[in-house]
């Protein structure tokens, strides 16, 4: 196909003015050309066709709904609204101005940004080791799969229900702490603003941490068996293997891994929602980005505010996402989720 | 369960000569127990908490059903909110899981076996929204919904969770598509099939394990949403299930049997499909994530 890239834009200067095929703006050359030539063009404009009826509906859906509300949130951010009737109040940057001087906003902030570098720090390591320990040749793998990504697989409606009514001060947890012998260490696990923190990263390390696994044993499965059984030959041990093989051949996995947990943990919304509620979650201190923008957007009938701080969200997510690509991925841009943009 | 097996043979004279390590180290097996019964006991909680009364939960809050009580459980296998939420269910996660199929294997088709200028940029398009998942744009997604009249209505929800399937199905499929070997692309093209054809003989048949894993994917992930239908659908009459716990479980605040009854027939039907399916899903991802 490369070869016709030249003639591509002379037959879009010769057509200019003629009829356009299609949606995708294909061109049906009219000058005497040589048989040949003029048949690679007709197939080249059916070669269009084809792309605009194949990929039209995927991106006109695409765009309609995840690329234009987020310009919808651009426009209305900046005015004050309330969902309804047509926005007039411009306000320009102060809904901006309210979110970044709002104490509410930076505490929800510090929230996300903890269970973003806790995620990393308490979920990776563990994933990696249990996928190392998984991967050797034990009976009953597959069921070992299918029980440890139960967690990951049921709805966040369902966890937080569960949780929740476990965790209550009269709740299973602390009735099983009693009965082990350990009843000093029962505590109001939700309630109290010191724990509530932790007690939600310990649900999320809980919910995802399957879905790491997973990816991970996915991973070292690529990894051909051929590389380790000659570091076996050469008399390398176990972990020597684990450090020297596996570890960097994992590398990629990990990297991704760590792109979709940072990208999770921004937007976490459900779990908090639904264990503390969008007023309790405040006082327990586990509101997040998305639990403000709910309270402070549609709860609170202000649109425009709402949309100011989706706008806000939506930026941090790009910034993270952008440094993320360009310092961690940038060395697996050939492979993996990057692998089709050549 | 039998591809573990079915893998063993073809190494089995390997593992006779080690033949002491195939139970493996006790210790990996005293981890992995650990692990799953920290995975597992929450949401047994909930399935046997369900066939408890509430004097017993109130009584011994972590014991074990005594006796075994089942009429939380039939009481709401008898229900009609909870089979016309399940409908509810079924009907957005099976519309959501063939609209995403059908785009993706469309759109990916383009972006694995076509050659074209904006294709890098269509790519990168797709990828980029692996960013923005569904709360980030709930807000302004909300006020799209509403004007377009779909508030209330499943078709409200389907047709967002279909255009925020796209990208994962797009990172996984191409991959799948383009490993297509282009011989059999030109033996279709010297017997005559149009690329088209190609696409619907060849292409949908090769590619389906891909398929299935994102199929899969789309259906659990449809069938768990919660903050678009949270959003979008206001009338109990047209609550999926997410929604549907969450309103028994404040309706029913003081009968906690019930509400773990609710939970645990809520989450069956994700589970069974993805025990089924499992393999599916890790061969899907290990296509996706290799680097």
């Amino acid at each position: 196909m490369s070869e016709t890239l030249g003639t591509d834009t002379a037959a879009g200067r010769q057509s200019q003015g003629t009829a356009r095929v299609g949606g995708a703006g294909g061109s049906a050359a009219t000058s005497p050309a040589s048989p040949r030539a003029a048949a690679r063009r007709r197939g080249r404009a059916r070669m269009r066709l084809e792309i605009a009826v194949l990929s039209g509906p995927a991106i006109i859906m695409f765009l309609a709904f995840v690329i234009f509300p987020v310009a919808v949130a651009a426009y209305y951010g900046f005015y004050r609204w309330h969902g309804y009737g047509a926005a007039t109040d411009w306000v320009g940057l102060n809904n901006y101005k309210l979110i970044f001087t709002d104490p509410a906003f930076q505490q929800v902030l510090w929230h996300n940004l903890l269970i973003v570098v806790l995620s990393l720090l308490v979920q990776g390591p563990f994933a990696i080791v249990l996928a190392l320990l998984l991967n050797q040749k034990i009976r009953g793998r597959s069921i070992i799969r299918v029980l440890i990504f139960v967690p990951y697989v049921i709805s966040e409606v369902i966890v937080g229900t569960g949780w929740s009514l476990m965790l209550q001060a009269n709740g299973a947890f602390n009735d099983l702490l009693g009965h082990l012998g350990l009843g000093f260490l029962q505590a109001d696990w939700l309630a109290d603003p010191k724990l509530a923190i932790w007690t939600l990263i310990a649900i999320i390390s809980w919910k995802y941490i399957g879905f790491a696994v997973i990816l991970m044993l996915a991973g070292l499965q690529s990894i051909p068996d051929e590389l380790f059984e000659a570091a076996a030959i050469d008399g390398a041990s176990y972990w020597q293997i684990q450090r020297r093989i596996t570890l960097p051949l994992l590398g990629p996995t990990i990297r991704i891994w760590g792109f979709l947990s940072i990208i999770g943990s921004l937007q976490l919304f459900d779990l908090v929602y639904i264990i503390w509620g969008q007023y309790i979650s405040g006082t327990a201190g586990t509101s997040t980005m998305a639990i403000y923008m709910v309270a402070q957007g549609r709860d609170a009938g202000n649109y425009g505010y709402g949309s100011a701080v989706a706008v806000v969200m939506f930026l941090i997510s790009l910034i993270v996402a952008l440094i993320y690509q360009r310092f961690v991925l940038r060395r697996d841009l050939r492979g993996a989720v990057t692998e089709g943009a050549i | 369960m039998s591809a573990t097996t079915a893998n063993r043979w073809p190494s089995n004279r390997r593992d006779r000569r080690d033949a002491p390590q195939k139970w493996g180290n006790p210790f990996t097996y005293f981890i992995a127990l650990l692990f799953i019964a920290v995975c597992i006991a929450p949401v047994l909680y909930i399935v046997l908490g369900g066939f408890r009364t509430n004097s017993q939960i109130t009584t011994s809050p972590a014991g074990l059903p005594h006796p075994w009580v089942i009429s939380n459980y039939s009481g709401i296998l008898t229900s009609v909110t909870f089979w016309g939420e399940f409908a509810n269910s079924a009907v957005v996660g099976l519309a959501s899981t063939i609209g995403i199929v059908v785009l993706g294997v469309m759109v990916s088709f383009v972006l694995a076996r076509y050659d074209f200028k904006l294709k890098g940029a269509m790519y990168s398009l797709f990828a980029a929204g692996l960013m923005f998942p569904l709360v980030i744009a709930i807000t302004p997604l909300y006020i799209v919904i509403k004007d377009l009249g779909l508030i209330d209505n499943l078709a409200g929800v389907i047709i967002p969770q279909i255009a925020f399937g796209l990208p994962t199905t797009v990172i996984i499929l191409v991959p799948f598509l383009r490993a297509i070997p282009k011989e059999i692309e030109e033996a279709a093209a010297i017997d005559g099939t149009s690329r088209l054809g190609f696409f619907f003989r060849m292409v949908i048949p090769l590619s389906l394990p891909g398929v299935v894993t994102v199929g899969i994917l789309a259906f659990i992930g449809s069938w768990n949403n919660y903050v678009l239908p949270l959003y979008v659908l206001n009338s109990q009459a047209n609550f999926t299930l997410p929604l549907g716990v969450q309103a028994f479980s404040s309706q029913y605040s003081t009968d906690t049997a019930k509400v773990l009854a609710f939970t645990s027939l809520a989450m069956m039907p994700a589970l069974v499909f993805f025990s089924i399916f499992q393999k599916r899903i890790v061969g899907g991802l290990t296509g996706a994530v290799k680097g």
